[in-house]
């Protein structure tokens, strides 16, 4: 089953066209990478299936993203719902500044889902199990996030996103802060997570793109260039722009 | 000419270092003259009893209200305006004329604010020379200062809290109330407590809206008027004769210390604020 499909997606900033017709389906239980140079337009469409977007100035679209069977730029869709839907963590870790604890029951406690404590305890443990951060973090629960170390902070963001239970899970760059061991525990965390969650991830990486993902997009001056498995893009890339881009010949 | 980078350190310290010093010597030696004359005066009795018996028990009764008064008036409009400024409003012509009146509005005289005030909440909506005239008047005054601060403060609050609580299914709302005023609270208190210290010692606003030459009772409610600390410092000083200098000083220091003891509470928030704030 197909989770996200963009049809004729367009998104301007001010005038700027920065993504044009952008038409793919994204499959579930899967990674999908996105590749492209700098400024091709891989994070706005990474940040357009959660619409993120909107909260730039000047931002308009044209087209549909449907998620979940539901057109997202329909006037009718509660963007919130949408994004506890569609989680995401960003390119710098980003915790709250608040305790470890707090970080991942933020979602749980500000929305209402949860409000018995055992059963938010239940989850911020299973949240923080699941990113493989329960072992070392559970008796300092209470201590500030800011002072893990980077990778623990990703880590703590992802579990973040999934205390809220989401069916998407979309990664901008979010290796990018990190050292070589750091990203390859982070790697094997996704890798174990596609199995429940549906993956969208931008990476400058293509090596990483390689490694870890099932089907990539990769992207130029805002189109849409390719889209395959990531063994057709790495081997056979149909494309003439594809084969330069993974060559090295540029970006 | 070049001079050597140790050099030109050592001399930009110097000089540095100079200008401070000169800064901070008159507010000390101001300090030294009041604590110094003051302290003498400073006894319960001075303190607590009315203006006939020789005190300024009305005087401080009368400044402390006022003050307190308007942080409640001034405090929450202030910050929900700061929001809005800088949390909602689109960058349109319009937010900016706006931004640029209340930068504006902080370089009117005091005086001007205190015509103002006779005229809008005294004579026109009929409030009399009182408590809540001083108040609105002094809250008027203050509003771009902490609107200011406010907005500063919040701005300051890293734009990737914002994204983070956004991307997580927060409406708006829910990431103002709970990321990024409980971080901006410290930088919006530090505005109040200067705010605080400012309309504590302002005569001019409360001259024609609140403050009395003479009253022999208390305030009953905040549509009475009242004596203050700073106009009766103006008045003993230079409309009455024969007023021992002792009088003068422990009046000053009293105001003095009332400041600090507002301000002292805004502090201990902001403690409170920065102690859940761990960054």
């Amino acid at each position: 089953m197909s989770q996200i499909i963009a049809k004729n997606f367009n998104l301007y900033y001010n005038n700027f066209h920065a993504l044009k017709d952008i038409n793919v389906t994204i499959n579930e239980h899967m990674i999908t990478a996105m590749i492209g140079p700098s400024g091709c337009g891989k994070s706005s469409f990474l940040r357009a299936i959660n619409r993120i977007n909107d909260t730039i100035e000047g931002v308009t679209t044209t087209g549909q993203i449907n998620v979940l069977g539901q057109d997202i730029y329909n006037k009718k869709v509660n963007i919130n719902a949408l994004r506890r839907n569609v989680g995401m963590v960003f390119q710098r870790p980003n915790p709250f500044p608040i305790s470890i604890y707090e970080n991942v029951a933020f979602g749980l406690r500000v929305n209402r889902i949860l409000t018995k404590k055992n059963m938010i305890d239940i989850i911020v443990e299973k949240s923080l199990r699941d990113v493989l951060l329960w072992k070392d973090l559970k008796d300092k629960l209470k201590k500030s996030a800011l002072n893990l170390t980077l990778e623990q902070q990703q880590r703590l963001c992802i579990a973040r996103v999934l205390a809220v239970e989401p069916h998407i899970i979309l990664l901008d760059e979010s290796c990018s802060s990190l050292d070589p061991v750091a990203v390859q525990r982070i790697e094997e965390l996704m890798l174990k997570l596609k199995d429940q969650y549906t993956i969208v991830m931008v990476t400058h990486n293509m090596q990483q793109a390689a490694r870890i993902s099932h089907d990539t997009i990769f992207m130029l001056s805002g189109n849409l260039v390719e889209f395959n498995t990531t063994k057709n893009i790495f081997s056979k890339p149909i494309k003439r722009e594809t084969q330069d881009y993974i060559s090295g010949k540029y970006g | 000419m070049k001079i050597n980078p140790k050099l030109s350190q050592q001399l930009s310290y110097c000089i540095l270092f100079l200008v401070t010093i000169c800064a901070i010597t008159p507010v000390v030696f101001i300090f030294f003259l009041i604590i110094k004359n003051g302290v003498p005066n400073l006894t319960i009795k001075f303190l607590t009893s009315m203006t006939k018996d020789g005190g300024i028990f009305p005087a401080i009764i009368g400044t402390f209200t006022i003050v307190v008064c308007s942080i409640i008036i001034v405090f929450p409009v202030g910050v929900f305006a700061a929001i809005y400024l800088n949390e909602y409003a689109k960058r349109n012509l319009l937010t900016r004329l706006i931004k640029l009146a209340i930068v504006n509005l902080a370089g009117i005289p005091s005086v001007v604010y205190g015509l103002f005030g006779l005229s809008i909440f005294v004579m026109f909506c009929k409030l009399g020379v009182s408590i809540i005239s001083g108040a609105l008047t002094l809250s008027i005054m203050e509003l771009p200062v902490i609107i200011t601060t406010a907005r500063n403060a919040l701005n300051n609050v890293p734009y990737s809290f914002r994204e983070a609580s956004l991307a997580l299914g927060m409406s708006r709302w829910q990431t103002v109330k709970y990321i990024v005023l409980p971080n901006a609270m410290p930088g919006i208190l530090t505005g109040t407590i200067l705010s605080i210290a400012r309309i504590s010692g302002e005569t001019a606003p409360i001259l024609f809206t609140a403050a009395a030459f003479y009253v022999p009772h208390l305030p009953h409610s905040i549509f009475d008027q009242v004596m203050t600390l700073p106009y009766h410092l103006y008045i003993t000083s230079t409309q009455v004769p024969c007023v021992s200098k002792t009088i003068l000083f422990g009046t000053a220091l009293t105001l003095l210390i009332i400041v600090l003891t507002i301000s002292l509470f805004a502090i201990i928030a902001r403690l409170y604020f920065r102690r859940h704030r761990k960054w």
